[in-house]
């Protein structure tokens, strides 16, 4: 268990997030590299599909990153995700997987750190918390 | 100095000063087709707001919603892009000739040493340079070397040196692979010609060592605001958290110290600065937000949180966050021996005195006039105000004394974003006023024609640049390559130097043309870098710029993960994978055009309504000017002077007559709205007016605008108890103004009179501040006084919020005599009739007991409210406030525009505002709508939704979901459809729709599983 390297799906909304991970790079904050960013325009816009198909498809997290609340691009696409993201939980709980490998962060245009360090965290986590239940049904 | 360049025409605008005003103008007047210079003169533009990770009221950040074409990026970064904005970044101006509409102005462009056309910011020049010292930014609590980054999102997105610090030891020439840096860069002159400029100055932040007596650069742990500013922000060196500069330790009790270089003659800054109020309560609620435990206290004269939503923003401070506000002045600070503690010791309002310790002291430091400025203006014939800022009308508040040269911001007095954004918008609308008989030339741009590709089975190259070597340190490029070769339809790889150079993009186009290429992936930088150089190459040879994808292996990859190489190339491997599967299922997009219809609508015919009107006629649009009153004038007609000495009668009927005389504005009086449609590109309102010559005959009528402005203006709110209705004597201040003004008789008996503050301000049925009672109370009782000196006058406050240049006339009535006496809203004045006499008690905090006042007059001054706009806000589709006022998009960056594009908001409908205010949003919004109104056509988003009519059920659930009102249902088929002038492109519609029908461009819900299946593989 001890190699176990989670493999993380990030969707980022255009506006902020994804230029928060951008200045990450321009600041060269380091953090670990299990994290694949899938860039959307929005926060508003990523289906529970993808969430879905993520986790059925072996990713042991998804981030879902958008702007802070008020500073949506959209207007309210962030907080359409923040709802849909709260049922998703509850989905997931019953599929018997732990709603906390799914995470929603806002993170803005300007907190590189703040994406750099919500990404080693969540490798943490995932590493405590041990792959997608969902693998070892695919290997089996 | 080597002789340069001469640029521009008489259209085209110089703004100086590239802070939020400076931005602001540029953005708008680009907008409209002129070409604007910017010039900054530091080394990236921005002014102060890079500084700001988050503003009041909303403690959000926001600052991106500041350009005219939402959704839209961060106003630096649209400066940097857009195409009719040239930066003159790190640059002078040396000399202006000529007049207004013909300035030739002569510029010195300061050297940077570093070609920002070819710096790649991979910082090896950084780590090589000796030379260490504080960094400007953020008041000098970091380190940066002589070769720099002004800050992470600095434009140009470059590196500068500072010729102050270099060493001159070639050390970074050495490492930059670009060839970027040159040590031998000479300072350049250009001459700009220009028809008008516009001043965007801003402030400087008061030098807190100038109040030694706080200990500001003596103890370690007193901050200014602007520091404490950069502590919070979460790229600082403690990461956001409030750290004590002596030792590190985590702050526990932290005071700020309000009015530091305010209100304060004894160093020469007698005005308010306005907004220290606010950012300071805005730093308490971030610093409790990152430390629970951490004890606030404000020690302050009057908090002044008189902006739209401020004063609930203060209440939630004192309430949610439990931040302590002590009235008092203070005596002494002291650092304590030992633990570098803080003693403050103050004097309360009733004279006694008290003694607190703290960790740490911010001190709220007030705006001072940039201090460079004073030789400019001079050599500018410009005036100055008697505190140094900028000298403008107060019914002309964004011209200054020059003819053609124009001002907004905080160079006019200090004043916070939402304000700043609309001054550097009134900027822009008096240079494009100014200069209207240039009308700006169509510039479009004429590009070949596109081949037909979307049926082609895509042949896709894919480019994997190294930046230089430098990407080459952290991943395997060749290992890249070969896994690259590998995946689908995939027809030529290649590595390139340095893509987003002119030779690298030489490279790729010849490449398309050779391989028959018609996808590309370029593997590099962030698409954020290199995209704008990418597509301008693609539209060139006909290639559509939608079939290019980036794979983000720089910023994302390689900086990220610079220790373990396998892994970071196995990362940017899957990014590349991801990127050509994109790349396969894109499509080429067309952005469709929506006609504009060159006129505008403008209900209500007050002081902002004319206003707004005027400028848009002057731009050369036609108006439709509705007013449901039989005669022009709103509010305006009942006030007869101004604090500052202005008269707004004559103001009113100069107004009526331009208007009224003006042959593209069409008048409707006597009108009301009865409905509203919105088309593709306009708009279509029905109004019944009363027809011409005062006939009771009523029209009906559709008009057809393709921008709406609401302009309905708002009432005094009617006062209750204080015996107002019962008692005659009991009046309000505009009925106390126009008894001033028409000469009353009964005011040459008045001995003594008493006025009432925040009479339905700031309470439970108001729950704002009205903004300009205290201006009127000080105005009337200064009116009062001059009368008749030996008059008692009394103002009975809650707080003084006398802000920025008013302050010193508050300063003024006190010099006269004027009483000021504090009190609570939970011991309100109380009026009772005693033998007939009006008699006030009131418990005066300062003499510690009530005291009896039997004034002959009592004044109210009443607040203000909007009209009833319910039914309004219904038929023009867009949102109130909770107060009744008409909500704006963003409170901070896009204060007067509606959610919905082309609709806006100015005057009394939007908030209380002085007279001078609502000039200044009349012309800000005139000019935000002429930025659709000069286009041809509106250009749709190109990731725009669309709708697959076979799959749609017509349930309207995207209808609902749309904040922009872009969808409508076509009720005949049964089938929604996309006003594609409307769509923003946010992809909200696409989740809802259970049947999937409703998809956006390029982000189809089959193209994102492709992406994520190539994520996870
Ligand atoms: S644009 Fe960032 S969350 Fe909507």
């Amino acid at each position: 268990m001890a190699d176990f390297e989670p493999r993380i799906v990030a969707f980022l909304c255009h506006w902020c997030t994804y230029t928060g991970a951008d200045l990450a790079g321009t600041t060269r904050q380091q953090y670990p590299p299990n994290i694949r960013i899938i860039h959307l325009m929005c926060s508003g816009a990523v289906d529970s599909i993808y969430v879905l198909k993520a986790l059925i498809d072996g990713a042991d997290g998804v981030l879902i990153g958008g702007c802070h609340p008020g500073d949506c691009h959209y207007q309210t696409g962030n907080y359409k995700a923040r709802r849909r993201v709260a049922i998703l939980k509850g989905i997931l709980n019953q599929m018997g997987f732990t709603e906390d490998r799914i995470w929603l962060r806002w993170i803005s245009a300007s907190e590189g750190k703040l994406f750099a360090d919500t990404v080693t965290k969540m490798v943490e986590e995932l590493k405590k918390m041990g792959p997608n239940p969902m693998k070892q049904l695919w290997d089996a | 100095m080597q002789n340069g360049k001469v640029k521009g025409d008489r259209g085209s605008v110089l703004v100086i000063g590239a802070g939020i005003a400076g931005m602001q103008s540029a953005l708008l007047l680009a907008e409209t087709g002129r070409k604007v210079f910017l010039l900054e003169q530091g080394p990236a533009i921005g002014g102060y707001f890079p500084l700001l990770d988050k503003t009041f009221p909303t403690n959000s950040c926001g600052v991106c919603f500041m350009s005219p074409t939402p959704p839209a990026f961060c106003p630096i970064y649209e400066c940097h892009l857009h195409e009719h904005i040239e930066l003159l970044p790190y640059s002078e101006v040396l000399k202006i000739e000529g007049e207004g509409g013909d300035f030739r102005v002569s510029v010195l462009r300061k050297p940077r040493f570093v070609d920002p056309g070819r710096c790649t910011l991979c910082e090896a020049c950084i780590k090589v340079c000796p030379v260490e010292v504080e960094r400007e930014f953020g008041g000098g609590l970091e380190k940066r070397k002589a070769i720099y980054l002004p800050f992470p999102q600095a434009i140009p997105h470059s590196l500068v040196i500072d010729p102050k610090t270099c060493v001159r030891c070639q050390e970074c020439v050495k490492v930059c692979a670009p060839g970027a840096i040159d040590l031998n860069m000479k300072e350049e002159q250009e001459t700009i010609n220009v028809g008008a400029m516009i001043l965007g100055f801003g402030f400087e932040p008061f030098w807190a060592q100038r109040k030694g007596e706080y200990g500001f650069g003596r103890y370690a742990n007193v901050l200014t605001s602007i520091q404490f500013e950069r502590m919070l922000s979460t790229s600082s060196p403690t990461q956001g958290v409030p750290k004590r500069l002596s030792d590190g330790k985590r702050i526990e009790r932290i005071a700020f110290i309000q009015c530091v270089g305010s209100r304060d003659p004894s160093c020469g800054q007698d005005h308010c600065s306005t907004i220290c109020c606010m950012y300071a309560t805005k730093q308490a609620m971030i610093a409790k937000e990152r430390s629970p435990d951490l004890e606030v206290t404000f020690f302050y004269m009057d908090v002044r949180p008189m902006g739209k939503d401020y004063e609930r923003y203060y209440e939630r401070a004192k309430g949610e966050y439990g931040i302590e506000y002590r009235r008092c002045a203070i005596s002494t600070i002291k650092e304590l021996p030992g633990s570098r503690d803080l003693r403050i010791t103050y004097v309360k309002e009733d004279g006694t005195f008290e003694e607190k310790d703290f960790d740490a002291v911010v001190l709220s430091v007030g705006f001072t006039p940039p201090q460079t400025i004073k030789d400019l203006a001079e050599r500018m014939g410009l005036l100055l105000n008697p505190q140094g800022f900028c000298q403008t009308g107060e019914f002309n508040p964004a011209e200054t004394s020059v003819k053609g040269i124009f001002v907004g911001g905080a160079f006019r007095g200090p004043k916070d974003i939402p304000e700043t954004v609309v001054e550097g918008a009134s900027a822009a609308a008096g240079a494009a006023s100014f200069l209207s008989m240039y009308r700006p030339p169509d510039q479009k741009k004429e590009y070949p024609a596109e081949g037909a590709i979307s049926e082609e089975v895509p042949k896709i190259g894919v480019f994997v640049c190294h930046c230089g070597e430098e990407l080459k340190k952290y991943l395997s490029i060749s290992n890249l390559m070969d896994e690259a070769k590998g995946m689908r339809e995939v027809a030529h790889v290649e590595e390139v130097g340095l893509a987003c150079l002119p030779e690298g993009l030489d490279l790729i186009k010849r490449r398309i043309g050779e391989h028959g290429l018609n996808r590309v992936v370029v593997a590099g930088c962030s698409h954020r870098e290199i995209r704008k150089a990418m597509e301008e190459m693609a539209k060139a040879m006909g290639f559509n710029p939608y079939l290019i994808e980036y794979a983000n292996i720089r910023e994302q990859c390689a900086f990220v993960h610079r220790n373990d190489q396998e892994l970071a190339t196995e990362k940017a491997e899957v990014l590349i994978r991801m990127a050509v599967e994109r790349a396969r299922k894109a499509q080429p997009i067309r952005k469709g055009r929506a006609m504009v219809v060159k006129k505008g609508l403008v209900v209500g015919g007050g002081l902002s309504g004319m206003t707004v009107s005027l400028r848009l006629a002057e731009q050369g649009y036609e108006v439709h000017l509705v007013e449901k009153e039989r005669e022009l004038g709103g509010n305006l007609k009942e006030a007869f002077y101004t604090l500052k000495g202005s008269d707004p009668q004559a103001l009113l009927q100069n107004l009526v007559r331009e208007v009224e005389k003006n042959g593209m504005i069409r008048i409707y009086t006597g009108a009301e709205v009865l409905g509203f449609e919105k088309r593709n590109g306009h708009y279509r309102t029905k109004i019944r007016f009363q027809g011409v010559g005062g006939s009771t005959l009523r029209e009906e009528k559709d008009l057809d605008h393709g921008v709406l402005i609401l302009a309905t203006g708002g009432k005094e709110i009617s006062p209750k108890g204080y015996l107002y209705g019962e008692d005659s004597r009991v009046i309000t201040q505009r009925q106390l103004e126009k008894m001033i003004h028409l000469n009353d008789e009964n005011l040459k008996d008045f001995r003594s009179v008493v006025m009432i503050q925040c009479v339905g301000s700031r309470d439970e049925e108001h729950p704002y501040c009205s903004r300009i009672c205290c201006g009127h109370a000080v105005k009337n009782a200064l009116k009062l006084k001059e009368r008749d000196p030996g008059m008692d006058v009394y103002v009975l406050y809650r707080d003084v919020r006398t802000y920025g240049f008013y302050e010193s006339y508050y300063h003024e009535a006190r010099g006269k005599g004027v009483i000021f006496i504090r009190y609570d809203l939970e011991n309100r004045p109380e009026v009772t009739l005693r033998n007939g006499n009006l008699e006030v008690s009131v418990f005066d905090p300062a003499m510690g007991r009530p005291v009896t006042l039997s004034p002959d007059r009592i004044v109210l001054s009443t607040g203000i409210e909007p009209n009833d706009q319910q039914e309004l806000a219904k038929i023009f589709g867009v949102e109130l406030n909770s107060d009744g006022f008409f909500a704006e998009a963003n409170p901070k960056s896009a204060p007067l525009d509606s959610v919905d594009r082309g609709k806006f908001f100015c005057g009394l409908c939007h908030s209380p505002n002085f007279i001078e205010d609502s000039i200044s949003q009349g012309n800000a919004a005139a000019i935000r709508a002429a930025t659709i109104l000069s286009k041809e056509a509106v250009e749709e988003k190109a990731y725009l939704a669309y709708v697959i009519k076979r799959l749609c059920c017509g349930c309207g659930l995207c209808v609902t979901v749309c904040p922009y009102g872009a969808r409508v249902l076509n009720e005949e088929e049964g089938k929604a459809e996309v006003i594609g002038a409307l769509c923003q492109g946010c992809g909200s519609c696409v989740v809802a729709c259970r049947n999937a029908a409703s998809q956006q461009r390029n982000f189809e819900k089959d193209l994102n599983m492709a992406v994520l299946d190539a994520a996870i593989e």
